[in-house]
């Protein structure tokens, strides 16, 4: 049995806005085994990101705990980070004085230690597996396409191999073909690296595309945590509405053949 | 990889179950990284490279392993050339390591190396992928004639906007006066708010220390001379005529100018100029007279406040010193200052209002929608503000050189 990578327990996280507290997760929890694509789904401002936020260690849990990979995920910010966890943010969160290969190099050149041309070499391996051309290693992010700009944080949250990538909307602001590109390569990244994934999406076709998991955060709980197939039968409104609906119906119609086998 | 000489693989280890279970190992478990190590092992099938522990960059980036490990495996690469390298004892391998290992083997396979599959995968990734990165643009001396060209075409620019600018101003004003009931009446309230009223602590403390300090300093001095008496005229005519509106002017450049072009640059990030000018509504009008308007009445006010201000700190500052009563200073101060310094500064005061907000909104306006041309324009309004404020003071003292004095 592979000890899991991501373990959270009794979760209740929320904020006070000028004295009005707000809960948004209440006894949440979620555990995320080695190797799985997990797809959280739930409503706008049902608090997916914020589920996010709370593994990367950028939120502080008011109650419960949040393991990640052995260690509580207010740990995780330490040097080196980057060998443990990839986060690919919405907007990318490329720093923009810097140029792509900078961008992508950040995170090994900040140890110090390695050398740079190891370090230039690392990173142009790394451009090419999400699909860039070498010769954008000069250009200024600004200069990108959103497309590209994904693709470069994605390098950049990979240079240092973490076992576990977290993906925020990785879709979102790519026109349809761009966006089934990006699918593409996040799925052959996931099974040649061996990497565990978590995604945050609104997107259908990206969760049939790509998901082994789903789970649905509605009313501050995990209401279902389970393959594709299951979740999509699950009796609450939100469940029903979101898959079942009509955009739910076609998305699966198209990918019928994959929710098969799935 | 038959072209490489005779490299064979062990496609799968011998001693350790299937692929899946190895994949699971060297992958996880980043946290504890064990030291990289090469050691040189002969054993009847000949000599042998044995690399062990974790070979992933979190583990190489420690100065104490990389140094010795770096050594070590030039050293082998170059001596044994014949030897097997021997990677299925390493607990992690990433593409990190991969690379350094591609780069150590002169970045072809080298004759004899055993792996697992899946090593053999990220190295295969880090051969088909290796290239160098392409060369920097480097700048030609003509680039950098053609630059400065541009940049002198860039000022031309500048004083183009900074014009039109001001004649939008001035056609807002005389629009303004058609029909003030139609103004941006809030807008400019809440200008004055927030540049004038949250500016009088930070003025107002400021102008006191100055004023102490000056006094103090000058005290020193007049008291040489037996001339105490004049601190007054000095007080006076410095803080009034002069210190009291440059400081003011200076701390509003600092505080409220970049405050404008970082409003409108992040108007302008956001797309919310364009959606202006598509509803039709003139920005001018909405966004750079309001400003120059608040500034334009708020300043004067800001700087008297300054001034009084710092005339109090000197007057205290002159009381302990050396003695000289507040209400000797108070009847000294009107017969060696002229009314006509007051209404010098405050005009003067009028005229650092509109060219501080003026300066704002051009940069603000100009920004890129980037961060980083945001970060530029806010730096460049507030250099350009300060020197402006300086310049048009020594203007204003030039022009005047015979009112007051």
């Amino acid at each position: 049995m592979k000890p899991p990578v991501v373990v959270i327990q009794g979760l209740c996280s929320g904020f006070s806005v000028r004295g009005v507290r707000s809960v948004i997760h209440q006894d949440l929890n979620l555990t995320i085994a080695r190797g799985e694509f997990l797809s959280i789904v739930g409503g706008s401002g049902g608090g997916k990101t914020v589920l996010l936020r709370q593994m990367l260690g950028l939120e502080t849990p008011l109650q419960g705990t949040v393991t990640v990979l052995g260690e509580p995920a207010s740990e995780l910010g330490g040097a080196g980070a980057a060998s443990r966890v990839g986060m690919l943010f919405q907007h990318g969160a490329l720093f923009s004085a810097f140029t792509v290969l900078e961008n992508i190099a950040f995170p090994l050149r900040e140890l110090g230690v390695l050398p740079k041309n190891l370090i230039h070499d690392v990173a142009m391996v790394k451009m090419q597996m999400v699909g860039l051309d070498p010769a954008t290693a000069h250009k200024m992010p600004s200069d990108l396409s959103g497309g590209m700009v994904k693709r470069v944080a994605l390098a950049r949250a990979l240079v240092m191999d973490p076992p576990l990538l977290l993906l925020d909307e990785p879709t979102a602001g790519l026109d349809p073909d761009a966006a089934d590109a990006f699918c593409t390569l996040l799925r052959s990244l996931h099974q040649e690296l061996g990497l565990t994934v978590v995604m945050v999406t609104h997107d259908l076709d990206t969760i049939f595309e790509l998901s082994t998991r789903v789970a649905v955060v509605a009313d501050k709980h995990v209401i279902v945590d389970a393959p594709l197939r299951e979740a999509i039968h699950f009796p609450h409104p939100f469940v029903q509405d979101f898959f079942l609906g009509e955009r739910g119906l076609r998305a699966m119609e198209v990918l019928h053949p994959r929710t098969q086998d799935v | 990889m038959s072209a490489s000489g005779s490299p064979y693989f062990a496609s799968k280890p011998v001693t350790r179950g299937t692929i899946h279970a190895i994949s699971a190992s060297p992958l996880i478990t980043p946290v504890q990284h064990t030291l990289p190590r090469i050691t040189k092992e002969t054993s009847s099938e000949g000599e042998s490279l044995v690399l062990r522990g974790s070979w992933s960059a979190g583990a190489l980036a420690h100065l104490d392993h990389w140094t010795p490990l770096q050594e070590s495996l030039l050293r082998h690469a170059k001596a044994d050339a014949e030897a097997t390298w021997d990677l299925r004892h390493i607990e992690r391998l990433d593409h990190t390591g991969a690379q350094l290992l591609w780069n150590t083997w002169g970045r072809h396979w080298p004759r004899h190396v055993l792996v697992l599959d899946l090593q053999r995968d990220t190295l295969n990734r880090v051969a088909r992928f290796a290239v160098l990165p392409p060369k920097p643009h480097r700048t030609t001396p003509k680039e950098m004639f053609l630059k400065l060209g541009e940049w002198i075409m860039g000022i031309e620019s500048h004083a183009e906007s900074a014009l039109r600018l001001t004649g939008q101003l001035a056609l807002d004003v005389l629009h303004f006066l058609r029909d003030p009931s139609k103004a941006p009446w809030r807008d400019i309230s809440g200008h004055i708010y927030r540049v004038g009223t949250t500016a009088l602590p930070i003025t107002a403390l400021v102008g006191f220390l100055i004023g102490v300090v000056l006094a103090y300093l000058m005290s020193r001095q007049l008291r040489q001379f037996g001339a105490d008496a004049f601190i007054v005229n000095i007080l006076g005519m410095a803080l009034i005529r002069e210190l009291g509106p440059v400081l003011a002017a200076i701390l509003i450049a600092g505080r409220s100018g970049s405050a404008i072009t970082a409003q409108i640059g992040v108007m302008r990030v956001t797309d919310e100029l364009d959606a202006m000018r598509v509803m039709g509504i003139r920005r001018g009008y909405r966004l750079v007279f309001p400003r120059a308007l608040a500034l334009a009445l708020v300043m004067p006010l800001l700087a008297a406040w300054t001034t009084v201000a710092a005339l109090l700190g000197g007057m205290l500052a002159a009381d302990l010193s050396m003695g000289l009563s507040p209400e000797y200073f108070l009847i000294a101060l009107p017969k060696v200052v002229q009314l006509s310094n007051l209404w010098l500064a405050m005009g003067k005061s009028v005229a650092f209002g509109l060219l501080i907000a003026l300066n704002g909104c051009h940069f603000g306006l100009r920004v890129l929608p980037n961060t980083q041309s945001l970060g530029e324009g806010t730096t460049a309004s507030v250099v350009t503000s300060i020197t402006m404020v300086i310049l048009v003071d020594a203007l204003f003292a030039v022009l005047f050189k015979g009112v007051g004095l």
